[in-house]
């Protein structure tokens, strides 16, 4: 289930991110396993001696399709229809909602089989389904996982990253009935399949979203591991997709640069299991029906910023959050957003605004850059991160760091006031130091004495040094 | 190549909280036969502001600079992470700001300083030398010819320490537990010292190691260099 954005008032990242420090198991989980993918994906990317030029490549075929994205959608929309699918265009995800609830209310269908989509997730569209009286069943290994725990996924790709198999075991054995069931990862996944298969033949609509749209053939992509994308995209009367704009890419050729970044980045894969094309309707073979829902849901909005605009291009790999120190230490609930990670720190304030917590998001982040050196797109991260930061500084009062900083500002725009406040912070801080050493923290130094000392103002700054020895020579 | 003198960008918490780096930078150059000048209105390149989100302040911070160091054909900094800032945000000064390790080894060609060290030292390649200035084994090359320096590799060397200015405040938990991975990478080596080209970096892994107590300084790659 989607409770992330069902939170009425997600804490703020700070205080979200001291919970999930506070949990080892947890830690421990996500460590190993974005150690894992790590190297994982290191090894496949350095098998490829043209890597940096496929990222340039990736990069400039998105920016291509954003630049034109009012064309490419139209395009994209006329050929879908050529292929016999039928396309509706939603605002917003209430809009996109109620299209794909009145279109399988519809076909009389109570339940729908469904492929892990953040776009649905995002648009809380089991919510809808379920509020419209129709039953969604998670088809994903790790988001059953998750919808059986009655939790939140915690990552964009590997929803369950935060479980571990006896975990996992232990879960089993209580909601499928299972006690029989060992913490083998192949017992594990059989438990699921049997679980599941009754599901895929019962089912008569299907629901997905899709990682690539191309827009001069109308072909839709679906990437995935575990041939349950491929059952519900192929078995049942009716499927319904639903993506995010930002998703057209202009030609079929396009393919070629992104499935080669896509699962390299996001597995470490050289190619991922299950790669689902489609290309409207065909008698005999797949679904009778198709129908495109093209969701806008705050994308024109991140379009309009040209400074925030390169975050469309992301192909939801999630290579950054795997390799960010930040996500490595509190997992994805501490996000409290279905885009977790350093690109959810970028998108969500976006998508949602910079306010709230929201706001709080891009600041979960040391700038550090790793981001950005994995991006398979090259979007650079850390100058996003600090676009939003300013956007959030300028919509909401940072209180004592924002009135300090100001200060400051105003302190360095002056030699004289600059020396002074050198000699008077020598002056103010004798109470609250011994042996060369800070030992009281007040206020924002609070958060800095939690781990670390720190050091007293000098007797003699560099200047001074510099101004004695001047005038001694 | 004669080289012209150098102007000497030594950043404010250099300035205010650690001098013993930029003398230590002075004494460096000026042992090369380098002339060591110090425009002594500069104050701080706005880089503070710039990632915490105060855009205007940083803006205002860089043109500042920007005038300071008007006429100063080369300048230098002991900070990667000051360096790197000026040269992507500050542009009438970018290209002509270099990171010490940088003007030693690409501009004055020199790698062997003729100093000697006592002891075992591990270099932490902090963030932005490494990702934004691209220093590559520059730092290590420079440590590598001081005669009597053990130099020991560290384990996960590209991870964040978890400084991240504002951040380690802001975000005081994950930065602390950032900084713990880090500290225990360092330990792990057994050096005596933990040495990077940041002093905003090795105030928090110093600070760090301290509340441990751990036998660990935290040195300035000037420091080391300046014999």
């Amino acid at each position: 289930m989607m409770e992330a954005a069902r939170d009425a008032r997600p804490l703020p990242f700070p205080q979200a991110a001291r919970l999930a420090l506070r949990d080892p198991q947890l830690r421990a989980n996500i460590r190993l396993a974005t150690t894992t993918i790590r190297a994982k994906r290191a090894a496949v990317v350095s098998e490829l001696p043209d890597w940096q030029q496929l990222r340039d490549a990736g990069r400039t075929i998105k920016d291509r399709a954003l630049h034109r994205l009012d064309d490419v959608l139209v395009e994209l929309e006329a050929a879908v229809t050529r292929g016999g699918g039928i396309v509706h265009w939603a605002r917003d995800a209430e809009e996109a909602n109620r299209v794909v609830v009145d279109l399988v209310r519809a076909t009389g269908a109570d339940e729908v089989v469904k492929v892990k989509s953040l776009t649905n997730d995002e648009i809380r569209l089991n919510e809808a389904l379920q509020a419209g009286g129709v039953r969604p069943i998670k088809t994903d290994l790790a988001e059953l996982i998750v919808q059986l725990a009655g939790e939140r996924p915690s990552h964009l790709l590997v929803p369950a990253i935060h479980k571990n198999r006896t975990e996992i075991r232990d879960l089993f054995r209580q909601q499928l009935g299972r006690p029989d069931l060992s913490d083998d990862p192949h017992e594990l996944a059989e438990a699921a399949r049997l679980h599941l298969r009754a599901a895929f033949l019962r089912a008569r609509v299907a629901i997905s979203g899709l990682n690539f749209a191309v827009a001069e053939t109308g072909t839709c992509c679906v990437v995935e591991s575990e041939g349950n994308g491929r059952m519900c995209l192929t078995l049942p009367e009716t499927l319904i997709t639903v993506m995010g704009i930002e998703k057209a890419i202009p030609r079929w050729d396009d393919l070629g640069v992104l499935l080669q970044l896509l699962p390299r980045s996001s597995t470490g894969e050289r190619m991922n299991p299950y790669t689902s094309l489609w290309t409207g309707v065909r008698a005999g073979d797949g679904p009778r029906a198709f129908h495109l829902v093209l969701l806008d849901g705050g994308r024109t909005r991140v379009l309009a910023d040209p400074e925030g605009r390169p975050a469309l291009r992301c192909i939801r790999c999630s290579a950054c959050l795997n390799i960010c120190p930040v996500y490595k230490q509190t997992g994805g609930h501490a996000y409290h957003t279905v885009y977790a990670g350093p690109i959810g720190a970028i998108l969500q304030p976006q998508l949602s605004g910079e306010t709230g917590h929201a706001a709080t998001l891009p600041f979960a982040s040391s700038l550090c850059g790793a981001c950005y050196e994995v991006c398979p797109v090259k979007i650079d991260i850390p100058r996003i991160l600090v676009h939003e930061r300013a956007k959030a500084v300028r919509a909401e009062s940072q209180g004592l760091e924002g009135v300090s900083l100001r200060f400051l500002g105003r302190v360095f725009a002056q030699r004289r006031r600059y020396e002074r406040a050198q000699r008077l912070g020598r002056a103010l801080q004798r109470p609250v130091v011994r042996n060369g050493h800070v030992r009281w923290f007040v206020g924002p130094l609070k958060g800095w004495g939690m781990s670390r000392e720190l050091p007293a103002l000098p007797l003699q700054t560099f200047r001074e040094w510099w101004e004695q020895r001047e005038r001694g020579t | 190549m004669p080289t012209p003198n150098v102007a000497l960008f030594v950043t404010c918490l250099g300035d205010t909280l650690f001098p013993d780096v930029g003398k230590a930078t002075v004494t460096v150059l000026e042992r090369l036969g380098i002339t060591v000048e110090f425009p002594a209105e500069q104050t701080c390149c706005g880089q503070l502001h710039f990632n915490a989100g105060y855009a205007d302040e940083a803006r205002a911070l860089g043109e500042r600079m920007e005038r300071v160091f008007a006429g100063h054909e080369v300048v230098v900094s002991p900070s990667a992470s000051c360096a790197a800032h000026v040269r992507e945000h500050v542009p009438g000064l970018a290209g002509r700001v270099h990171e010490l390790s940088e003007l030693l080894v690409d501009r004055l060609g020199v790698e062997d300083l003729g100093v000697s060290y006592t002891g075992s030292v591990t270099y932490h390649p902090s963030c932005h030398s490494l990702r934004l200035l691209h220093l590559g084994d520059r730092p290590l090359r420079l440590l590598r010819a001081v005669r009597g320096l053990e130099l020991f590799e560290l384990p996960e060397a590209a991870e964040c320490c978890g400084f991240g200015g504002t951040f380690a405040v802001k975000n005081a938990d994950v930065s602390s537990a950032m900084l713990a991975d880090k500290l225990a990478s360092v330990e792990a080596t057994g050096a005596g010292a933990v040495c990077a080209c940041d002093s905003s970096c090795l105030m928090h892994i110093g600070g760090g190691l301290e509340r441990r107590r751990a036998p660990v300084r935290a040195l300035h790659l000037a420091e080391i260099l300046a014999g």
